[in-house]
């Protein structure tokens, strides 16, 4: 597909990634190449195997790669603990954000972004400086204080949840940033200030990938690629417009296809 | 692997018990087994007035009587107690003048349980009562504590200088026929701490005792009573480590605490006594009976326990709420892993009108082991407007672990209020995941989330001993000693 030569290397390379859990097949070749500055978006139906992607990336314990690989930064990620990848600076931005009880989200957040800090070499924040840090940064996802005070998204709503999952992406500046339905359960408000976040965040030397249904979130972050998945396989892959066409055609149009390789 | 199965590996001890090393040091240990006239010679050997000897010898006829309880959610091998010496101390002087008179080698191992005792070392704002086995070897800041007219020391000096005291109180809130391991403990007791707050004293620091058993086949039996008088107050903190062997050693104290009017008493205890190996080998036995009795108006006792040591955890901090007004709390974490077994919880006995109890109470369960809560709220006919809350998480790790909730209610006072609240939750697959995705490692995730379970209890603890409850609860489970 990205036929045409880059001028650095690829941040994230999938390749040819089979994957399956309990001995259930979910992923069957798929392929995919992020490069510094790119943004990919991978659309499909519910359980074409998009999520299940994105935390074989991330090194979600509950599934088997069968074949093929992932590399990151060149290396091969495989064999690395789901904490080495996010210290390394792959990160995940759940459909689902898990509550922690009685864990405060400012402590969270503080050994969170010490454990990338670490890895990047730069000095760990004690709690006075990781509080002016982390001011700054709520600012990027128009978050109150009070967020840090209460426990890891419990009693969130939903869009409070999402926010907190960018405001992690903003304090970890990750490589790259796999985002997995960020968009669902925002009103419109919610979606320009999670979209203009991850924007500004975002830059020549990261790369991401949005996972949605929705054209709404790709009006506001325009992707460079389009991937449509189903049944474990990447199908098509275009440019932004291929989303739009998608949003007017429906996903019965994808059922035509067949696999292009 | 699946986080299930890491979980299990993780909460598998891979270092060693820290506490677990034993003292060369010579013994002075008399013949095992117990019969009358052991008892006799325990109390000869610490010269003993009749009272507290005829005291000992009620005790042992009750002893003699009763059946040892099997009620409780735990199994062990049946206790031989002919084969446990009940006396054990390190040889040495009768009784010290000072500090530098004590065997280096015991100031030494106290240094190495990070409890120094010496002059230039010792902690600055503790008191400390440090029990080697059988007998207490120093009290730290005796003179400064006495000049605001606190006594502090072994409950054996008291009952050579303050004989009237232990006379009047010792065995008036747990007495002697209160259960199997209490009237064994009256008999045989050998030492413990004693403590005496006078009227309108607000203790000027913190005490503490630390029990530190070292020889594999003597048993402890400690006794602590701690009297506050009319509008007093006292921290008292309470630690417990014991070596590493492959038998069974039995601990049953005994603690009694009195509050008179206004009088208020904090109890706050870490117990870590070694818990035997990963496949249930060896550990303390720690069958104790702790009650504190809330005699005067608005006084209050507040227990506060963590439990993460012994192979068997069987205690129930309890309050007797005679005084109107008065104040109980109980708080407690309680974690167990591999084979251990506990059995712990409190009993708020609201007698006098307007009383008030708080029941916070925190099980953690990893490895194989079982952890039971188990309490008693009981209101009383006089206990009219008395209230109590009571709460009772409990936490499982992996899946070979259990957790039970025993609550027992009983109301005779329609205007009263009792409230109880529990629940049950699992660390699970993706919460771990979470943390991890975010640079957490998978041990400080679990970690984290234990700690944020027991925030509630932790929050009562003095400010050092949180700190230290905390770094031990995750030293428990990750077997990483710092």
């Amino acid at each position: 597909m990205q036929s045409k030569m880059k001028e650095s290397d690829p941040i994230l390379e999938v390749h040819n990634l089979f994957a399956s859990t309990d001995n259930l097949p979910i992923l069957k070749g798929v392929s995919i190449n992020v490069y510094p500055g790119e943004i990919h978006a991978i659309m499909g139906r519910n359980g074409c195997g998009k999520s299940t992607l994105s935390k074989i990336i991330a090194g979600h314990p509950s599934y088997n790669i069968t074949n093929g690989e992932i590399k990151f930064s060149g290396e091969k990620i495989s064999s690395l603990e789901p904490e080495e990848r996010a210290q390394a600076g792959i990160f995940l931005g759940f459909q689902y954000p898990i509550e922690i009880p009685g864990v405060s989200n400012l402590e969270f957040l503080r050994v969170s972004t010490n454990a990338r800090r670490k890895f990047l070499n730069k000095e760990e924040l004690d709690t006075f400086d990781f509080e002016e840090l982390v001011k700054e940064k709520l600012e990027l996802v128009k978050m109150d204080q009070a967020f840090l005070t209460r426990s890891v998204n419990q009693g969130f709503s939903g869009g409070e949840k999402k926010r907190n999952e960018i405001l992690q992406m903003a304090l970890l500046e990750p490589k790259i940033a796999i985002l997995d339905e960020t968009d669902s359960g925002l009103d419109i408000d919610a979606l320009r200030i999670v979209a203009s976040g991850i924007k500004k965040i975002s830059n020549a030397q990261t790369g991401i990938i949005l996972i949605t249904h929705y054209q709404r979130l790709l009006d506001e972050i325009k992707p460079n690629y389009v991937h449509v998945m189903a049944d474990g396989q990447i199908i098509k892959t275009g440019g932004s417009d291929l989303a739009l066409e998608l949003e007017k055609k429906g996903y019965e149009w994808t059922d035509n296809f067949v696999k292009e390789t | 692997m699946a986080n299930e199965n890491l979980v299990k590996d993780v909460v598998r001890e891979k270092e060693p018990y820290k506490y677990g090393f034993v003292t060369d040091i010579e013994t002075e240990k008399i013949a095992k087994g117990l019969n009358e006239d052991i008892v006799k010679l325990i109390s000869k050997k610490k010269g003993e007035p009749n009272f507290l000897l005829n005291f000992r010898l009620k005790a042992f006829k009750k002893w003699q009587k009763m059946k040892e309880p099997n009620w409780a959610e735990i199994g062990y091998q049946k206790i031989d107690y002919q084969d446990i010496i009940y006396y054990s101390a390190p040889k040495q002087k009768e009784k010290l003048s000072s500090l530098d008179e004590v065997d280096p080698k015991l100031l030494e191992t106290f240094d190495k349980l990070g409890i120094p005792l010496t002059e230039q070392k010792k902690l600055t704002n503790v008191a400390v009562d440090a029990v080697f086995d059988s007998v207490s070897i120093a009290t730290t800041f005796r003179e400064e504590l006495a000049e605001h007219g606190v006594i502090f020391c072994s409950i054996s000096e008291a009952v050579k200088n303050h004989p009237d005291l232990i006379e009047k109180y010792l065995g008036t809130v747990v007495p002697a026929s209160d259960n199997y391991f209490a009237a064994l403990n009256s008999a045989v007791f050998s030492d413990g701490s004693f403590v005496y707050i006078p009227k309108g004293v607000t203790c000027p620091m913190d005490l503490s005792s630390y029990f530190r058993i070292n020889s594999g086949d003597s048993g402890q039996f400690e006794r602590t009573l701690i009297i506050a008088e009319e509008s007093s107050s006292v921290s008292y903190l309470e630690g417990c480590t014991a070596p590493m062997f492959d038998t069974n050693t039995l601990h049953a104290a005994v603690v009694e605490l009195i509050a008179l009017d206004d009088a208020s008493i904090k109890y706050s205890t870490v117990q870590n006594w070694y818990a035997g190996n990963e496949k249930g080998v060896g550990g303390i036995f720690n069958f104790v009976t702790k009650r504190g009795k809330c005699l005067g108006k608005r006084s209050k006792i507040s227990w506060s326990q963590v439990e993460t040591g012994s192979a068997i955890t069987w205690k129930y901090p309890s309050c007797l709420l005679l005084g109107e007004e008065s104040v109980g709390e109980f708080y407690s974490v309680a974690l167990t892993n591999n084979l251990q077994q506990a059995d712990t919880g409190t009993k708020m006995i609201h007698i006098g009108p307007k009383t008030k109890s708080t029941i916070v109470s925190k099980g953690i369960s990893a490895g194989n082991s079982i952890n039971s809560y188990r309490g008693l709220v009981k209101m009383g006919t006089k206990a009219a407007g008395s209230r109590n809350y009571s709460q009772c998480d409990s936490m499982l790790i992996g899946d070979q672990a259990s957790a039970n909730t025993f609550p027992y209610i009983k109301s005779q006072q329609p205007n009263s209020e009792i409230e109880h609240e529990a629940s049950t939750c699992r660390i699970s697959e993706d919460q771990l995941f979470y943390l991890q995705s975010r640079g957490i490692e998978f041990e400080e995730a679990i970690s984290m989330m234990v700690s944020g379970f027991c925030r509630d209890v932790f929050n009562q603890l003095p400010m050092e001993f949180a700190a230290e409850a905390d770094k031990l609860l995750s030293l428990k489970l990750e077997g990483s000693v710092g």
